[in-house]
């Protein structure tokens, strides 16, 4: 017999050793995530996810799916969450959209319009974080970094650990495996998938800007429950 | 007297990027024009707001004028909306907010290229300016949030045929930008 849960009333197949977030996605349930990727062991840290199972708080991304668990995601009082986590985001980083070439195409900013999000409600940091444009191809905008750490998985699985976060609260920081402590003095190659997974606009490749322009972007018209798994497996640099 | 809704619009630190979008309504202002009463507006000429139903921030807050006038709108609007990005999180004129402002005075009064007699303006009825460019709900209470970069006219449409028929107003997804 196959194993099932239920999500907002509807019954869900599983297999063993699925993680919630995982047997969703199989069955086409969208669950609002920012640092969960289907590609990379989950890291459970921006809990976008969360989810009630059985009346506690778990993050969707980490929990197993386990027989019989009773499981709320499309609520008012979990969106409602979700959006004040995305409005700290925001104010915690420098999203200055309408100069941003990741406009459009931006996981962040479509979890934002998903969850009606309108403002950012929270005071503003506006911390300065440093820009790194030394690298031929590739440029990191800190202030758009959400520290979801899905470049340093991927640069992890690329072999090669370009990337890592350093420092904690306020402090912590995106760093760069070199000696400078500059991009262009690490492997990272513009092939790279860690060069194409940031979620936000603070991995972008030089040079591909504007090809498709503002408007006529993903998120334009498909919200990001429509899209996100074509979004995670495709090349989604804007 | 008239039983128009009053709308009250100002632009603070901003482009009037956001009027102009509002008046991309195109004819559709004249139907608005025989249900809404402009009073304190750049449409209009009157420099005081007086109580009104609607008031319309456009810009963020960059000096002491802002704060004092968005104060104002605060007293006398019952609904009070910002308008566009930068009124929301300060917009682009918030890239100063990372250079000290000494920094940015004097980058544009003694140091910049071209600059001839140099010397940081400082005739008393100019207001000063702050230490950051404020996204207006850190300074007063905002009922409403317009996104984009400006708002499409349609979300000005869209916001102001809600309120006038008395309904929540709400932004359907297609009309949700931040850019
Ligand atoms: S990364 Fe996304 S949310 Fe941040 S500025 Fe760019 S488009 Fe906006
Ligand atoms: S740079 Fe992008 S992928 Fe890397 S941690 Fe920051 S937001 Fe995530
Ligand atoms: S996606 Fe689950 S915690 Fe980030």
């Amino acid at each position: 017999m196959t194993k099932t849960i239920t999500i907002d009333g509807k019954t869900i197949p599983f297999e063993e050793g699925q993680t919630i977030m995982e047997a969703a996605a199989a069955a086409g349930v969208y669950i609002p995530h920012l640092c969960h990727h289907p590609e990379y062991a989950p890291h459970g840290s921006c809990k976008l996810c969360s989810v009630t199972v059985n009346g506690r708080s778990c993050t969707a991304c980490t929990f197993p799916a386990l027989e019989g668990q009773e499981i709320l995601n499309d609520t008012k009082e979990l969106n409602d969450s979700r959006r004040r986590i995305t409005q700290m985001l925001f104010v915690e980083g420098n999203h200055l959209c309408p100069g941003c070439e990741k406009s459009g195409n931006c996981q962040l900013q479509a979890v934002g319009y998903y969850l009606n999000m309108l403002d950012n409600h929270f005071l503003h940091f506006f911390q300065p974080r440093e820009l790194d444009a030394s690298h031929p191809d590739v440029l990191v905008d800190r202030n758009r970094c959400i520290f979801c750490t899905l470049c340093v998985r991927a640069s992890h699985r690329d072999g090669k650990d370009v990337f890592a976060i350093s420092g904690r609260g306020i402090n912590k920081r995106l760093i760069f495996n070199s000696e400078s402590g500059l991009l262009k003095d690490t492997d990272l190659d513009v092939n790279d998938q860690a060069a194409h997974i940031c979620p936000t606009g603070a991995i972008l490749i030089k040079r591909t800007g504007f090809t498709v322009p503002i408007g006529e972007r993903l998120f334009d018209d498909k919200t990001i429950a429509e899209t996100s798994l074509d979004y995670e497996r495709g090349d989604h640099d804007g | 007297m008239t039983d128009k809704v009053k709308v009250a619009t100002v632009s603070l630190a901003g482009c009037f990027g956001c009027h102009m979008s509002l008046l991309d309504i195109d004819e559709r202002i004249v139907q608005l024009a025989g249900r809404v009463e402009f009073i304190r507006s750049p449409l209009t000429d009157i420099k005081r707001c007086t109580d009104c139903d609607i008031g319309l921030i456009e810009g963020g807050v960059c000096n002491s004028e802002n704060v004092h006038t968005l104060r104002e709108f605060r007293k006398h609007c019952r609904i009070l909306v910002a308008v566009g990005a930068c009124a929301i999180n300060g917009g682009l004129p918030n890239y100063r907010n990372y250079v000290p402002l000494e920094e940015c005075l004097g980058e544009s009064y003694l140091d910049g290229i071209g600059v001839e007699n140099p010397h940081i303006p400082n005739d008393p009825e100019l207001p000063l300016l702050l230490d950051k460019v404020y996204p207006v709900h850190e300074v007063v209470k905002i009922d409403y949030f317009l996104p984009g970069c400006p708002p499409a006219a349609d979300v000005f449409w869209k916001f102001l045929t809600d309120s006038l028929e008395g309904r929540d107003p709400s932004l359907p997804y297609e009309l949700i930008h931040y850019d």
